[in-house]
């Protein structure tokens, strides 16, 4: 179309660019929100290790606290902190997967009832976690427990907060998570794994038990790892379902009440008599809560290194 | 020669549907050297759908025992639907409709009382791409065997063992059968994936382009292991390679868009197709 003519009246093409300015701005502010997350947490690390690394010695570690909180060790919240943790865990991870390994191998994906169920997965995510404390309360303590209690002729024996009660409480919290992340990785797992092994004459609950589970796992271990290091933390799920203010005993079943560290900060931080003399003990405690978080986090990301090494058959 | 084709093959001029409609498969079984042997799989008026797409139309073929039938055709002409339809794989694809009548030996295969599980175990799959688990490779002959509630560590040594040297894979392996599968090469664990599914003693041998992931060298492993097999097996290649239908096949099957065009055994069809479209594919024409 274009004619000579046409092209005669052209000016020449500026081939040099204008100044960038959204370009440049963009990178600056993207460069600074990244910076801003490593800012902040170095901050953070930073004021705890520099204030609370000074308290945290054997003795603070091995015994409990003494003078209405103001002296001692924060034994009894490491202790009550980690069976917390492990009871969620061993609550959360099997019902989470089973509920999982339902929805994705099992269900029809357009019943309803998977639809209702997928629904309230989603919901439950969003609930904030007081309220679970509260649902735990009026559920399992007095619901169930107060039933349990009645059933048997106790007199208050389940029907109160108790270890059990508070490691249920957040494995509910965490359900979604598991839930969802172990969807993720067997949906990962490719289709050809799944026809193999049906080609083998597997039937399907072999599938999933011998081929679908074991490679899903460093997906379902993501999951427990989220679920671990959130559950070491909250303190909204467990203030009326389990966790003490003081207790001059290690718990020693699961009905028994129990002191965590997540707790025990909110604890140190607002309910002492003596502000200035607690202050240490709560920079120790943030710190020990911080490493345990940590340390837990270490160990399974570990542990799903050396599976995923497994299947890519590294190891 | 190409084969890797659009969707739609370019059959200029003259729309498929103005040939003369496909005669009954039927009328044209073969009268071969092998004519005698029975009849081992078989289907009767198949029709498949993937929603409202028909994948396989009145699709009727009998493959006899003990011998290689190659399914040939471009891609999408329903060559790999038919072949997972005999050991019921589409199940797993949801939306899909079948219809019409599959045998193998005396088994319904459509059937709602057939024993699926079963049904797999006697009609063996090999898959376009090397699948083995992420086990090691003793681990991946052994699960079927496992699978079939089988412990005894002894016996189950033998059976890997006779699998993996059916599968002409024994003596590259035997010294690390311990190792992960994932570190053997293409071929090798495609003859893994043969020995696998060997291991369970199936009858039949399903093969679904076993050897378009591999290299010239481990293809040519890969079919002459098929002519060995073929004395204990009845073997069905799916291919889009037609020099491999010809290498390795007693017989083929002609594909195109979800119709069998034409079935017959493999020299003459290659040789003197009856019809139109065979002749058309073969000869390179389309496809």
């Amino acid at each position: 179309m274009t004619t000579d003519a046409l092209r005669a009246t052209l000016r020449p093409l500026k081939k040099s660019r204008p100044f960038d300015l959204a370009g440049l701005s963009f990178t600056a502010l993207s460069g600074f929100a990244a910076f801003l997350i490593v800012a902040m947490v170095a901050v953070i690390l930073g004021d705890v290790v520099i204030h609370g690394a000074g308290t945290v010695t054997w003795e603070f570690l091995s015994a409990a606290p003494k003078e209405g909180m103001t002296k001692g060790g924060i034994f009894p919240a490491i202790y009550g902190t980690v069976l917390l943790v492990v009871l969620m865990t061993v609550a959360l991870v099997p019902f989470g997967v089973g509920a999982a390994v339902y929805l994705h191998e099992y269900a029809r994906p357009d019943a309803w009832f998977t639809r209702a169920v997928r629904f309230a997965v989603a919901n439950l995510a969003g609930v904030p976690s007081i309220v679970y404390g509260l649902f735990g309360l009026g559920f399992f303590i007095h619901f169930i427990g107060g039933s349990v209690d009645r059933a048997l002729g106790l007199d208050v024996v389940f029907g109160q907060p108790a270890l059990m009660w508070a490691a249920l409480t957040l494995a509910l919290l965490n359900l979604p998570v598991v839930i969802v992340t172990t969807e993720e990785a067997l949906r990962t797992v490719p289709r050809e794994m799944r026809e193999a092994s049906l080609g083998l004459g597997a039937t399907r609950w072999q599938m999933v038990r011998h081929v679908l589970l074991p490679q899903a796992m460093p997906g379902i271990l993501t999951g427990a790892i989220l679920s671990v290091s959130r559950g070491a933390g909250e303190v909204a799920p467990i203030l009326f379902t389990g966790a003490a203010y003081y207790l001059p005993f290690l718990p020693h079943s699961p009905t028994d009440q129990f002191m965590e560290l997540g707790y025990h900060v909110f604890v140190l931080a607002t309910q002492s008599p003596d502000i200035d003399a607690t202050k240490p003990l709560l920079y120790g405690t943030v710190l020990v809560l911080l490493l345990i978080t940590f340390l837990l986090n270490i160990t399974a990301i570990l542990l799903r290194a050396r599976l995923r090494a497994q299947l890519a058959g590294r190891s | 020669m190409t084969v890797q084709t659009p969707e739609r093959p370019a059959v200029t001029q003259e729309p498929p549907r103005a040939t003369p409609p496909p005669p009954t498969v039927r009328a044209q079984q073969p009268e071969t050297a092998e004519g005698a042997s029975p009849t081992h799989l078989s289907a009767r008026g198949l029709d498949l759908f993937y929603g409202a797409h028909q994948a396989l139309k009145k699709v009727s073929i009998e493959i006899p025992s003990h011998s290689v039938t190659a399914i040939i055709g471009p891609s999408g002409c329903g060559k790999s639907t038919l072949l997972r339809s005999f050991n019921r794989m589409n199940d797993l694809i949801p939306n899909v409709r079948i219809m019409g009548e599959l045998r193998v030996s005396d088994i319904d295969i459509l059937a709602a009382t057939t024993d699926v599980v079963e049904l797999r175990r006697r009609v063996g799959m090999v898959f376009q791409r090397p699948n083995p688990f992420p086990k090691s490779i003793f681990e991946n002959v052994a699960f079927g065997l496992r699978m079939l509630g089988l412990k005894d560590r002894n016996e189950l040594e033998i059976r890997v063992e006779d699998s993996l040297r059916r599968a002409a894979l024994w003596d590259e392996v035997k010294d690390r059968l311990d190792r992960s599968a994932m570190a053997l090469s293409g071929g090798q664990q495609q003859r893994l994936c043969i020995a696998r599914s060997l291991a369970v003693e199936p009858e039949v041998l399903l093969m679904d382009e076993p050897a378009s992931a591999l290299d010239p060298t481990a293809t040519a492993r890969i079919e002459e292991l098929v002519l060995d097999l073929k004395a204990r097996y009845t073997i069905v290649v799916v291919t889009h390679n037609m020099q491999q239908a010809a290498r390795i096949s007693d017989r083929t099957a002609f594909m195109l868009q979800g119709e069998l065009i034409e079935f017959d055994d493999t020299r003459r069809m290659f040789t003197s197709p009856h019809q139109k479209l065979t002749e058309d594919y073969i000869t390179g024409r389309f496809g």
